[in-house]
C-alpha cells in the first residue's frame, strides 16, 4: 500500500479531515448510547468467555437459559455476571454449567448481592471471564506464529473465496480444494436466516439453507482443516465468518476463541437490511468489535450492500459515508488500520458510458481515504444477467480495477453469479481470470497516474463532496443521536428504521450505575486478569 | 464420421426472406436445429467437468459423453486438469436432435411479471394509496427465511424484497405469531394482503396452521372484505389454495418480484369494467 507516498488523487487534506470530523460527530452520540446499554447477547458472550457452552436437549444453549433466568429474577441492568457468581459463591451449584442447568429448571435463586459480597462476586467473575480473554490472546499469538511459519500470500490483493454447502463436512474438502487452487481466504457463508436467530446453534451442523450455520464446533473443525492445508501449501490460509445479526457479540467471541481470522462486521447492515433494532445493533457491534480488536481479527464491512439496493453511481457517496462511519466505530472500539477491511463494490451498470472509469475513481477514492486499511473489493452481482460469457468479461474488468488500485482483499467474482452455486470449473475459471489480470496488469499501479482535473480525479472529488454533504445533513438531524434520527427517517437506502422498532429490541437493557461486565472492563483496559 | 442420417430429415430449404415492411407474416419451419454459422448445422457448445485425472482416457470419456448427448461429430477443443482428480472440457459439436416447434408447450403464469417500477406505478395509479402487506410466520415455525426473503429489502435471488417497493407498506411480524395477533394487526393496519410463511413444520402442521388462519380471517371480516391471503413454503401442494381457504400459494424458489406482480394482478389489476 504505497499510495501514501505518491497520492494518485489530488484530494484536499482539509476536506478529508472535515469528512472524518463529521463522521466522528455523527458517531460519538451512538457510542455514548452503546456505553450506557447492554444486550442479552453481550451478556451471553460474557458467559461464553467464562467457559459456558453447550445446549439442552431442545438445543437451547445454556447461556440463553442462564441469561434469561437472571433477567427474570434480578434484571440484566447490573450485568449477568454479578448475580451468577454470587450464586456460585453461595453454593447454589458447583460450577457454571450446573448452575445454568439448574436455572433452566427454575431451581436457583438469584439475587443482587450487596457490599463486600458484591466485590467478591465481581472479583470471581473477573477471574473466570479472564480465562476466555487469555484464550483469545493465546489464539492471536498462535496465528502470528503460524503466519511466521507458513507465510502470507505472495501477492496483494489476497484472494477471497466463498464456500457454502450447508454441510460442514462438505465445506471442509471444498475449502481445502479452493485453497489449493489459490484462495488465500476462505469464507463460509452462513445459513440464510441465522442472523435473526437469537441464539447460536451448537455442534457440527449438516443442514443449512444456502449456507452453513456458524457454530463454535463448525469454526473449530474448519480452522483445524485449514491449518493442515496451510502446512501443506506453505501459506497461511485465513478463515472468515459473519459476526452480524442478533448474536453478533457471541459469534465474535467464538471467532476469537477458535482463531478465525476475518469477520464480516458492519456497523449498520443489520439495521438497514435485516430490520434489527438500531440500538441493539450498535451495542452489540461495539462489544463484537472490541473482541475483534483484541483477537487480531480483520473486520470486513458491508458497503457493497448499499450498491445492490441503490444505483451505484447515484449512491456512490453513501459507500464513502458508511466507510467513514465504520472506520470511526472501529477505531473507537480499538481496531487498528490493518484490521479495517472496508468494503466497496463493482456495481455500476456496464451499459453506462465511462462505467469503468467511474469504478476506478470510486476505488481510488476509497484507497486514498484509507491508505493503511486492507480494503475489500467486491465483484459485480447486480448486473450479472445469466449471460456467463459477458459476466466473465465483467469479472475481468473488476479484477483489473482491483489490480490498478491496490485493493487488499479481492472477493473472487463468479460468472455463474445469480445462476447456480458455483461449479468446480466456475471457481477454476474465476481464479484463472484473477491470476491473469494480476499477472498481466498488477504492475500498472506504477504507471497509472490519472491527470489532475481529469475525469477520474474530478469524479472522486465529487463523490467525496457528496459524502460530506450527506454527513453534514446527518449531523444536523435533531435529537440526542442524529445518526439514529437519520436511520429512522430513511437517509440510508430507502429503509426507515426507527430506534424504538426492529428485531431484538426486547433484548436491549439500560445499564444501571452499578453495571459490571468484566469482559468489557478487560477489553477496555487491555488487561488479561 | 459421415453425415448422419438425421441430416436428411432437416428442412434444408432456406427460410423465406422477410420482405419489406408490411410483408405478410414470414413462414417459420416447424422443425429446427441449433444454428452455428450455417442454417441446419446444429452446432452447439458445452462445457463440463468429469471426475477423472486428465489424460487420453479422460478425453475419450468426454467424447463418449458428447456422443451420448447427441453431439455428432463432436470436437474436443479444450481439456484442462482441475486439481489431481478432475478435468474440465469444452466441446463443440453438431446436435443430431431436432426441435419440433409444434410440440413446444408453455405453461403461462396467470399474471404478467412486472418490474418494481411497474409495480409501484400500477399501485399508485390504480389504488391511489400504498398497498399494505402484513406478513408473519405462524404457529411454532421460527424460520423466517421465507417471509424475510420476500419482505426484507435484502430480498432473494438478486431481487429486492417488498420493502424496497415505494408503494408497498410492509409490516413484518416475524416468527411464531399467533393467529389472533395476526388478524388483529391486519385489521389495525388495514391490510390489503396477508402473507404467511411455513417453512419447517412437522407432520401436516403447515396445513392445519393455514386453515386455522384462513378460518380466523373469514370470521373476523365481513364477507367479501377479507384481505388477500397468500401463503408460502416448500411443502404446500400446488393447486391446494382453495382447499386451504387462501387465495394463492407460492412454492420453493419464489422471488419477491413474482409476489409483487401477483399482488398487483390480484389487487390493482387494470380492470376497466369495475362498475357494479
Amino acid at each position: 500500500m504505497s499510495s501514501r507516498a505518491k497520492p494518485l488523487l489530488d484530494l484536499d487534506p482539509a476536506t478529508v479531515r472535515q469528512a472524518r470530523a463529521l463522521a466522528r460527530k455523527a458517531g460519538r452520540p451512538v457510542v455514548k448510547l452503546a456505553q450506557s446499554h447492554t444486550t442479552v447477547s453481550v451478556e451471553r458472550a460474557t458467559l461464553r468467555l467464562a467457559g459456558l457452552s453447550g445446549a439442552d436437549h431442545e438445543r437451547v444453549p445454556w447461556v440463553n437459559h442462564l441469561v434469561d433466568a437472571v433477567r427474570a429474577e434480578v434484571g440484566l441492568e447490573h450485568g449477568v455476571t454479578t448475580p451468577v457468581y454470587d450464586a456460585l459463591r453461595r453454593g447454589e451449584a458447583p460450577d457454571l454449567l450446573t448452575l445454568a442447568q439448574k436455572a433452566a429448571s427454575g431451581s436457583v435463586q438469584f439475587r443482587l448481592p450487596a457490599g463486600r459480597e458484591t466485590t467478591r462476586a465481581q472479583a470471581l467473575a473477573r477471574r473466570e471471564v479472564s480465562r476466555g480473554i487469555r484464550t483469545i490472546d493465546k489464539q492471536r499469538a498462535n496465528r502470528d506464529r503460524l503466519i511466521t511459519r507458513h507465510g502470507d500470500p505472495e501477492q496483494r490483493p489476497w484472494i477471497y473465496l466463498i464456500v457454502a454447502t450447508g454441510d460442514i463436512y462438505e465445506d471442509i474438502p471444498q475449502a481445502q480444494n479452493a485453497a489449493r487452487e489459490g484462495a488465500d481466504i476462505i469464507a463460509v457463508i452462513r445459513s440464510t436466516g441465522q442472523s435473526l436467530l437469537d441464539y447460536v446453534p451448537e455442534g457440527a451442523t449438516r443442514e443449512g439453507y444456502a449456507g452453513t450455520y456458524a457454530t463454535q464446533e463448525n469454526f473449530r473443525l474448519m480452522r483445524a482443516a485449514l491449518d493442515e492445508t496451510s502446512k501443506e501449501l506453505g501459506r497461511y490460509i485465513r478463515l472468515t465468518n459473519y459476526a452480524s445479526g442478533l448474536c453478533m457479540p457471541e459469534i465474535a467471541t467464538l471467532a476469537g476463541l477458535e482463531r478465525l481470522d476475518m469477520m464480516l462486521n458492519d456497523s449498520m447492515y443489520g439495521i438497514l437490511f435485516r430490520d434489527i433494532n438500531p440500538i441493539r445493533t450498535f451495542v452489540d457491534q461495539r462489544f463484537s468489535r472490541q473482541i475483534h480488536a483484541r483477537a487480531g481479527i480483520i473486520i470486513n464491512t458491508g458497503e457493497d450492500n448499499y450498491l445492490t439496493t441503490a444505483d451505484a453511481v447515484e449512491a456512490a457517496h453513501t459507500v464513502t459515508v458508511s466507510q467513514l462511519l465504520n472506520e470511526y466505530f472501529a477505531k473507537e472500539a480499538g481496531l487498528e488500520d490493518w484490521q479495517l477491511g472496508l468494503g466497496h463494490a463493482f456495481e455500476i451498470n456496464p451499459e453506462l458510458p465511462d462505467s469503468f472509469r467511474m469504478e476506478l475513481a470510486h476505488a481510488l477514492l476509497a484507497r486514498q481515504l484509507f491508505p493503511d486499511a486492507p480494503l475489500k473489493w467486491m465483484p459485480p452481482t447486480k448486473h450479472m444477467t445469466g449471460d456467463v460469457f459477458r459476466g466473465y468479461l465483467l469479472d475481468g474488468f473488476f479484477n483489473l480495477v482491483g489490480a490498478m488500485t491496490g485493493q487488499g482483499i479481492l472477493l473472487v467474482g463468479m460468472m455463474t453469479e445469480a445462476v447456480v452455486t458455483p461449479f468446480l470449473s466456475d471457481r477454476d475459471l474465476a481464479l484463472q481470470n484473477v491470476r491473469y489480470v494480476l499477472n498481466a496488469a498488477g504492475g500498472l499501479t506504477e504507471d497509472f497516474h490519472p491527470p489532475r482535473d481529469g475525469f477520474i480525479q474530478t469524479r472522486a472529488r465529487q463523490v467525496l463532496g457528496d459524502a460530506i454533504d450527506l454527513l453534514t445533513d446527518i449531523t444536523q438531524e435533531p435529537g440526542k443521536a442524529p445518526l439514529l434520527e437519520a436511520i429512522a427517517d430513511g437517509t440510508f437506502g430507502l429503509m426507515k428504521r426507527p430506534a424504538d422498532r426492529g428485531k431484538g429490541l426486547d433484548g436491549v437493557v439500560v445499564r444501571a450505575d452499578d453495571y459490571d461486565n468484566p469482559a468489557t472492563t478487560m477489553l477496555e483496559e487491555g488487561s488479561n486478569r | 464420421m459421415s453425415a448422419s442420417t438425421t441430416d436428411s430429415a432437416m428442412p434444408l430449404e432456406p427460410m423465406p426472406k422477410a420482405g419489406k415492411q408490411g410483408a405478410p407474416a414470414k413462414r417459420q419451419p416447424d422443425i429446427i436445429r441449433p444454428y452455428g454459422d450455417t442454417t441446419g448445422d446444429g452446432m452447439v457448445q458445452v462445457s463440463f467437468t468429469l471426475p477423472v485425472p486428465h489424460d487420453k482416457r479422460a478425453e475419450g470419456a468426454a467424447l463418449q459423453l458428447a456422443a451420448k448427448m447427441g453431439l455428432e461429430p463432436a470436437l474436443l477443443v479444450h481439456a484442462k486438469p482441475m486439481g489431481p482428480d478432475f478435468t474440465f472440457f469444452v466441446v463443440y459439436g453438431s446436435a443430431k436432435h431436432l426441435v419440433d416447434l409444434r410440440e413446444v408447450t408453455v405453461v403461462e403464469r396467470e399474471f404478467p411479471l412486472l418490474s418494481p417500477t411497474e409495480v409501484n406505478k400500477a399501485i399508485k395509479s390504480r389504488l391511489r394509496r400504498k398497498l399494505v402487506v402484513v406478513g408473519a410466520c405462524i404457529g411454532t415455525d421460527a424460520h423466517t427465511v421465507g417471509i424475510d426473503a420476500i419482505l426484507n429489502i435484502k430480498g432473494f435471488a438478486g431481487e429486492k424484497g417488498l420493502e424496497y417497493y415505494r408503494e408497498v407498506k410492509v409490516v413484518n411480524l416475524g416468527a411464531q405469531v399467533l393467529v389472533p395477533e395476526l388478524v388483529e394487526r391486519a385489521r389495525a393496519e388495514k391490510a390489503d394482503a396477508v402473507m404467511v410463511s411455513q417453512v419447517v413444520t412437522q407432520r401436516d402442521a403447515h396445513i392445519h396452521n393455514t386453515t386455522t388462519m384462513s378460518a380466523a380471517f373469514r370470521e373476523a371480516y365481513p364477507a367479501g372484505q377479507v384481505p388477500l391471503l397468500v401463503v408460502g413454503g416448500p411443502r404446500f401442494e400446488e393447486g391446494s389454495a382453495p382447499k386451504l381457504g387462501v387465495d394463492r400459494i407460492f412454492g420453493r424458489g419464489t422471488t419477491p418480484g413474482e409476489v409483487a406482480s401477483y399482488l398487483v394482478h390480484a389487487l390493482a389489476a387494470p380492470t376497466t369494467k369495475e362498475k357494479a
